[in-house]
């Protein structure tokens, strides 16, 4: 028997071309019955396009799909449904305003004309139970924690009668011991006759829990090896190729100075159902990285918020340079010397409908304005607009593009360069480095370390801990809008931050 | 090709087929009326474009709409749709008729001055309602310039049925004329008057500012990007107060424009839906000041033709409203641009 | 204690104008759609209505004329949105001018005339001679638990609350949000549509120009106060009503005040509703809806 025959999904010499882009170039995988496959690479390997195409999203342009041994065509989602293909995307697809039950309902394989609530949730609850997922069936989605969304999203599969589980980087969201208990479910569900497909980077997650790792790069397949065959060394030659650029952490360490933002006992109201922040205390010092670590959802974004003058402190103070700056609006608090780098540059720092040019230019008008407002001094900005990408090692855009066409590489680049080009003493940065090409992560990081050796003060909110550890002097773990922990990276774990990150074991002082 | 002709390319194309479009679609309307589309644009054509009279009541109808279009394009630059200028145009006429009937003593200059100052003000006031509700986040302007619109003629109906009600008897009810200082002068014996030069003064305005100021950019950004806008630390509550009050003040002139220079008092009967043509030219040219210019004239010259077969043709003017839906129905369905510029 | 029944059953009869194109609009609404065309599709029923039942003098052939009218008119609205991806805005201010314009056009020659009117009948069987009303009245009240029901307890209404949450979500669940955003416009056209007409054949009995007066958009508001729920919907349309006939009491008395002041009446009050209840909405409406109704499209 060969063991095209054994596997239960085969892809065969996939294809697929995006404008601009190979994502796939003739890919070979397949998946054996009863198996936790991992697909390893880093972001823009093609690991998700691969899985789409499988899940029906997108049609490969050549190739071919095997599931059971039977060739076919999966045209859409409904397709990859019956055949018993399921997945859940990173972006979950839930709709936050129904419940968890309704939720699932709308996916389920059948579902009664006349939904009578008693019985789906009866037929829920048993899924639940057998696979130890905690969930309030009633309750609507935006109410549930991240972790618990996951499990909504499996719930969702398996009464879709999925057998084939794709998971697209499902421990992105996660701390430590949650992820540690999605590896038991994957257990139980590798026993009971699943095959499941999960989308990684992190090469230890591949290594502990996978019986198969495929790694991808550029489109291709490198190789397929089991955990026993690899380490981690090899995965990194597989993943990498070449030995990438490390950002240069200054060796010596630079003088932390005076405060320059200091927030003393600040509270916010909430807002929808956003958290509200709660006797929140912080200083940020000259020439220091502050790390704010936390599950995305706890307060951060009212953080950055409250800092740049757009959330109103409803108790405590806000301290800029000295000054009492509780109550300036965020015009004057930006002209006063506060940067920001946020995560979506496309809907929060750009207007898509405007040339790189314009969009730097917003950075602070009333600098570049002539006569009172009525022109602005197009030259000037021209010059700064050069300088400000040298000045970070960058090269420069090209002045006339529409931002809506530029990556978020490029743009988070504009940013950048937009935001370090006037005079500033203090970097807030919210997940700055979200979804970025690893080239444009490091200049983003590499910038703030800079601005750090300049003396100047950085807020880095993020909730990449690998990536706080290594360019933090200190970290706050931040948990339903309260600061509940402080760490010195050198005196402190991943996994210590992650438990405080989650509230496991936490004490409130 | 040279910058500034590539940059226009795409709209000058836009904007002929849009113009093709329309005058195709209202021939159809004509058709489907048993009228014959070719006559009726060929005298359109003789007697109000190559007859100077006719031009210059052609040009009259210009001048609300000018107005009108301005008044829904800039509230549009800064991302809000307001369709409230029927509304701020008779408030406008409200409050610049307070100043015509109830000021005495002023030279025809100042008099003037004051009621386009009044009328702005009216229209002003009607338009920051709307304004300040979405500028705090409460309701979105659409609804509330519509409920808006149905507020105002009863306001004005008020007055005009009731304080100010001319006492001698008429066909309509009416306010007493104005005095002589209160109307708008008008060229040499035709019905051109003040109002098409002011709009032309506020569209050359708008055109400058809009594309060449600092406020020009700010309002686009806001336009473009609110929450961004908001991070980079634009005002973006008050760019929205004050865009809806500027443009309520311009529909607000254009109130008192056609009732200071057209008729000579305030009545009920002073706005064939000049608001809402303001709307429909501002969608055809996305806000771009010539496109403005040139829809005002087209549509100035489909009403000019309507008007004429309603003598000739017997042409009911709703018929007007449904060429207008018709228009705007044909635009929508045939999208070139590959997204709307700000 | 009489002049309140009266204005009971006066509030239940103007209420029923108005809870049609309400009904109607949530269920649009709730697939993501906003109509500012509804004003034009009563228009148009209104119109309709009033022409077919005064020819035919039937006023049922007339409600069904309305319904054809409104379902046509309102499907080329969802054409726009849903297949020429125009603006909801827009598409919705074509079809009120549109309506405002055809249905004068339409009812020109009957202006002034008489047409057959929707015959009463007493509720719950009663002697009662102020609580008579036509069939739609009662078809109206009992439409908007039947709405509900649909919306939350069916699987098809589960799907189109899907599409106006999320239309990627609903069509990676295997729905097709076009396709039930048409269903959702005919369903809202013919329920405008018969709200128009029962102002006109069954209410007044007459037709003029513009005779919703802004019912349209009333309605709009009506939708938000009522959360996109079908049975609140019913306490905003006795609200409206109860205004109306107030006003009108009033004006029967002879009140000395401005017949133009009290006409004023039911906007103000809407515009208060508006304040009042669609502050903080945003959270509770259906999420698709979010960026043409609180942000810009």
């Amino acid at each position: 028997m060969s063991s095209v025959d054994k596997a239960v999904v085969r892809l065969e010499g996939i294809t697929k071309r995006f404008p601009g882009v190979l994502a796939n170039d003739h890919v070979d995988f397949d998946l054996y019955p009863g198996e936790i496959h991992a697909l390893l690479g880093e972001n823009g390997a093609g690991k998700s396009t691969l899985v789409k195409i499988l899940y029906g999203f997108y049609r490969a342009d050549s190739g071919t799909i095997y599931v059971n041994g039977k060739q076919v065509q999966i045209r859409s989602p409904q397709e990859a449904r019956r055949l018993g293909i399921g997945m859940v995307f990173q972006g979950f697809t839930l709709i936050p305003a129904l419940t968890v039950a309704e939720n699932v309902a709308l996916f389920m394989a059948e579902l009664p004309a006349f939904i009578r609530p008693n019985n789906l949730y009866r037929a829920l609850e048993e899924a639940c139970h057998r696979y130890d997922l905690d969930l309030n069936l009633r309750a609507p989605v935006w109410q549930l924690s991240v972790g618990q969304q996951q499990h909504v999203e499996l719930l969702k599969l398996l009464l879709a009668r999925a057998r084939i589980l794709i998971f697209d980087e499902p421990t992105k969201v996660l701390v430590p011991h949650e992820v540690e208990g999605l590896f038991r479910i994957f257990d139980e569900l590798r026993n009971d006759g699943y095959s499941l497909i999960f989308i990684t980077h992190k090469l230890r997650e591949a290594l502990t829990c996978a019986d198969r790792i495929t790694v991808m790069r550029q489109g291709r397949v490198v190789g397929t090896v089991t955990p026993a065959q690899a380490s981690e060394e090899i995965l990194v030659n597989m993943m990498f190729g070449e030995r990438l650029a490390e950002v240069t952490r200054p060796t010596e360490k630079t003088v932390i100075g005076e405060p320059i933002l200091e927030l003393q006992h600040v509270c916010t109201r909430p807002i929808g159902t956003a958290p509200a922040l709660v006797d929140i205390n912080l200083k940020v010092h000259a020439g220091e990285i502050v790390g704010v670590a936390g599950v995305s959802g706890n307060g951060q974004r009212e953080l950055g918020d409250v800092i740049l003058g757009l959330l109103k402190i409803t108790r405590g103070q806000k301290i800029f340079l000295g000054q009492d700056v509780t109550r300036w609006s965020p015009r004057k608090l930006i002209s006063a010397g506060i940067a920001f780098i946020p995560e979506e540059p496309l809907s929060m720092a750009t207007i898509p409908w405007f040339s790189t040019l314009e969009n730097f230019a917003l950075q602070d008008l009333r600098r570049f304005s002539l006569w009172a407002g009525l022109a602005l001094d197009w030259a000037r900005i021209k010059a700064l607009f050069q300088q400000g990408f040298t000045k970070l090692g960058l090269s420069p855009l090209p002045l006339q593009a529409r931002a809506a066409t530029l990556s978020g590489g490029n743009l988070q680049r504009l940013v950048l360069a937009r935001e370090l080009s006037r005079p500033y003493h203090l970097i807030v940065g919210l997940y700055p480095t979200r979804g970025l090409d690893v080239r444009s992560a490091n200049a983003v990081r590499q910038a703030l370390l800079t601005a750090k050796a300049e003396g100047k003060g950085v807020l880095l909110i993020s909730e990449d801990l690998n990536e706080l550890f290594s360019l933090s002097d200190r970290i706050l773990v931040m948990l339903h809008g309260r600061i509940v922990g402080e760490f010195r990276p050198e005196e402190t774990n991943l996994s210590e931050v992650g438990k405080v990150m989650t509230g496991v074991g936490v004490v409130h002082a | 090709m040279p910058n500034f002709l590539r940059r226009w390319k795409w709209p000058a194309l836009r904007l002929i087929v849009t113009v093709v479009v329309i005058l195709g679609v209202f021939g159809l309307f004509l058709l489907l009326m048993g009228k014959d589309p070719i006559k009726a644009y060929r005298d359109t054509f003789t007697s109000n474009v190559l007859n100077p009279r006719g031009l210059s009541e052609l040009v009259v109808r210009m001048a609300p709409l000018l107005l009108t279009a301005l008044a829904v394009a800039i509230p549009f630059r800064v991302g809000l749709i307001n369709v409230g200028a029927e509304g701020q145009f008779m408030l406008g006429a409200l409050l610049g008729s307070w100043a015509a009937l109830n000021v005495q003593g002023l030279p025809q200059p100042l008099h003037l001055l004051l009621l386009i100052l009044a009328g702005m003000v009216g229209g002003a006031l009607w338009g920051a309602i709307p304004g300040l509700l979405r500028a705090l986040g409460w309701i979105n302007e659409t609804i509330t310039t519509l409920l808006l619109n149905y507020l105002a003629p009863l306001i004005v109906g008020y007055f005009v049925f009731g304080p100010w009600r001319a006492p001698e008897l008429a066909m309509y009810p009416q306010t007493p004329e104005f005095p002589p200082t209160a109307r708008f002068p008008s060229i040499a014996g035709t019905r051109l008057h003040l109002g098409f030069f002011l709009g032309l003064f506020f569209l050359a305005i708008y055109a400058y500012l809009i594309s060449r100021s600092r406020w020009g950019l700010e309002m686009r950004a806001v336009g473009g990007n609110p929450e961004a806008a908001r991070r980079l630390g634009i005002p973006v509550e008050r760019w929205i107060l004050v865009a809806m009050m500027v443009g309520g003040a311009l529909a607000g002139l254009a109130g008192i424009a056609e009732v200071a220079a057209i008729h000579g008092r305030l009545k009920m009967a002073i706005s064939p839906g000049y608001g809402f043509m303001g709307f429909l030219i501002n969608w055809l040219a996305f806000a771009n000041p010539v496109g403005i210019l040139i829809m005002s004239f087209l549509v100035a010259f489909i009403a000019s033709s309507g008007f004429t077969l309603q003598i000739t043709q017997r042409l009911p003017y709703a018929a007007v409203n449904v060429l207008m839906a018709l228009i705007l129905f044909t635009v929508l369905a045939k999208p070139l641009a590959k997204g709307v510029q700000r | 204690m009489s002049w309140f029944l009266s204005w009971l059953s006066g509030a239940i009869l103007y209420a029923a104008p108005i809870l049609y194109p309400t009904l109607g609009e949530v269920v649009e609404q709730r697939t993501g759609m906003v109509n500012l065309g509804l004003e034009g599709l009563m228009l148009l029923g209104a119109s309709v209505s009033f022409a077919v039942s005064y020819i035919t003098k039937n006023p049922w052939l007339g409600i069904l004329a309305a319904m054809a009218t409104g379902l046509a008119a309102n499907l080329v609205y969802a054409w726009l949105v849903v297949h020429r991806n125009a603006s909801q805005l827009a598409a919705g201010l074509a079809l009120m001018f549109f309506g405002i314009g055809m249905s004068a056009l339409l009812g020109k020659p009957y202006v002034g005339q008489m047409a057959a009117y929707l015959p009463k009948y007493p509720l719950l069987g009663s002697q009662s001679l102020i609580f008579r009303y036509d069939l739609l009245v009662f078809l109206a009240f009992f439409l908007a638990p039947l709405v509900w029901f649909f919306l939350f307890r069916t699987r098809w209404g589960l799907k189109l609350r899907a599409v106006g949450e999320s239309p990627a979500i609903a069509y990676a669940a295997g729905v097709s949000p076009g396709l039930v955003r048409y269903l959702a416009a005919a369903f809202a056209g013919i329920c405008a549509a018969v709200g128009g007409a029962h102002l006109s054949i069954g209410i007044t009995g007459t037709w003029s120009e513009g005779m919703t007066a802004g019912r349209g958009f009333i309605a709009i508001a009506l939708v938000i106060f009522s959360r996109w729920n079908p049975l609140r919907a019913i306490v905003g349309a006795l609200v409206f009503g109860g205004a109306v006939v107030l006003q009108l009491q009033l004006q029967a008395q002879g009140i000395g005040v401005s017949a133009f002041l009290m006409d004023m009446i039911p906007y103000v009050l809407t515009v208060l509703v508006l304040l009042v209840w669609g502050r903080g909405v945003r959270h509770v409406a259906p999420a698709s809806l979010g960026r043409v109704y609180f942000g810009t499209e």
